[in-house]
């Protein structure tokens, strides 16, 4: 009995840890991001509507917003543009949109057939912001809070399901009461 | 022959030449090409997540580049640029984790086998050689086999 006493302990050992590490271990497709919980990047970049104005981070002080990079080159975008649409039509908070690496007639028209879901859309021709938010691949969706905190981080296309799970979950409950 | 061998050699270039392609960054100095080298090789391309962005061809990997480069000639220091990348990115661009509180457990467990192995084989020594002066029979082992 006793000569197994170690090995089968050593073996009971392996089998803890490697539980514990498949049960944490993140999906691989997803990196989780070090935002979440920190401050969002500061950015002012121009307006993709009206190059005369910028689109601050300054200017969304004491907001929720909802920050979505995407690029008329990703198949992904078109895909959650529906949903990003009906979030709109809830009016229950701004969706700011980044342009990301993208020639501004493409953006422009891709707005014009598909229509424009974003309050404001910024401009970030050649890739530095998106290294800012840590984005890898359009679209990457943060939700940011009235403190400038990120809460959250989708990778991947919106849809309405995640929408509701994990956006809408995490927004406080609605100021209008006649809406509810 | 001859032929077959120009060819080959002609592919090599033409291979060698690509490979380079995918980063032609020159540096003013070696000393700061060689950092800038260095850097490229041990980030991870987080789109296409097995390879540097050293010898990553997407789009990501070439402003991940400049940003180093653009780090290194404003006189940042390497972990100055690796704390920027996993201020933004996380741990996992780095292909060479740092050590910290979170891996510690990681960092001293072939330590702690080690040690745990030792314990073991010096009790099972002691044990044996305290059999030899009073026991004359042969090990149950040895019996069996």
């Amino acid at each position: 009995m006793n000569r197994f006493a170690i090995p089968l302990g050593v073996f009971a050992l392996l089998v803890v840890v490697l539980a514990i590490g498949i049960a944490h271990s993140p999906d691989k497709g997803t990196i989780i991001s070090p935002l979440l919980g920190k401050p969002a990047p500061e950015f002012a970049l121009p307006n993709l509507l009206d190059a005369s104005q910028v689109v601050k981070s300054s200017d969304l002080k004491g907001r929720w917003y909802v920050f979505n990079v995407w690029g008329t080159w990703c198949y992904e975008c078109r895909a959650e543009h529906n949903t990003l649409l009906e979030v709109r039509q809830q009016n229950v908070v701004p969706i700011i949109g980044m342009d990301w690496k993208d020639p501004q007639a493409d953006a422009l028209g891709y707005l014009k057939q598909l229509g424009n879901p974003y309050e404001a859309i910024a401009v970030d021709r050649d890739g530095r912001e998106a290294i800012d938010w840590g984005v890898y691949g359009a679209p990457e969706t943060f939700l940011v809070n009235d403190k400038g905190i990120v809460v959250y981080k989708h990778v991947g296309a919106l849809t309405p399901e995640v929408w509701e799970k994990q956006f809408l979950s995490r927004l406080p409950p609605r100021q209008d009461p006649a809406k509810s | 022959m001859r032929r077959i061998l120009t060819a080959l050699l002609a592919g090599l270039v033409l291979y060698a030449t690509v490979a380079l392609a995918v980063d032609p960054t020159q540096m003013p100095t070696p000393a700061l090409q060689e950092r800038y080298l260095g850097l490229t090789h041990e980030l991870r391309c987080m789109q296409c997540q097995n390879e540097a962005i050293a010898d990553s061809p997407v789009d990501l990997a070439a402003d991940l580049r400049r940003q180093v480069r653009d780090m290194l000639l404003a006189g940042k220091s390497d972990d100055d640029i690796r704390n920027y990348m996993v201020a933004r990115y996380g741990e996992f661009i780095l292909f060479r984790p740092r050590a910290s509180w979170k891996n510690a457990w990681l960092w001293a467990a072939p330590g702690v086998l080690i040690l745990v192995g030792a314990l073991v084989a010096v009790r099972i020594i002691q044990q044996r050689s305290a059999l030899v002066p009073q026991d004359n029979e042969p090990l149950e082992e040895d019996i069996r086999s």
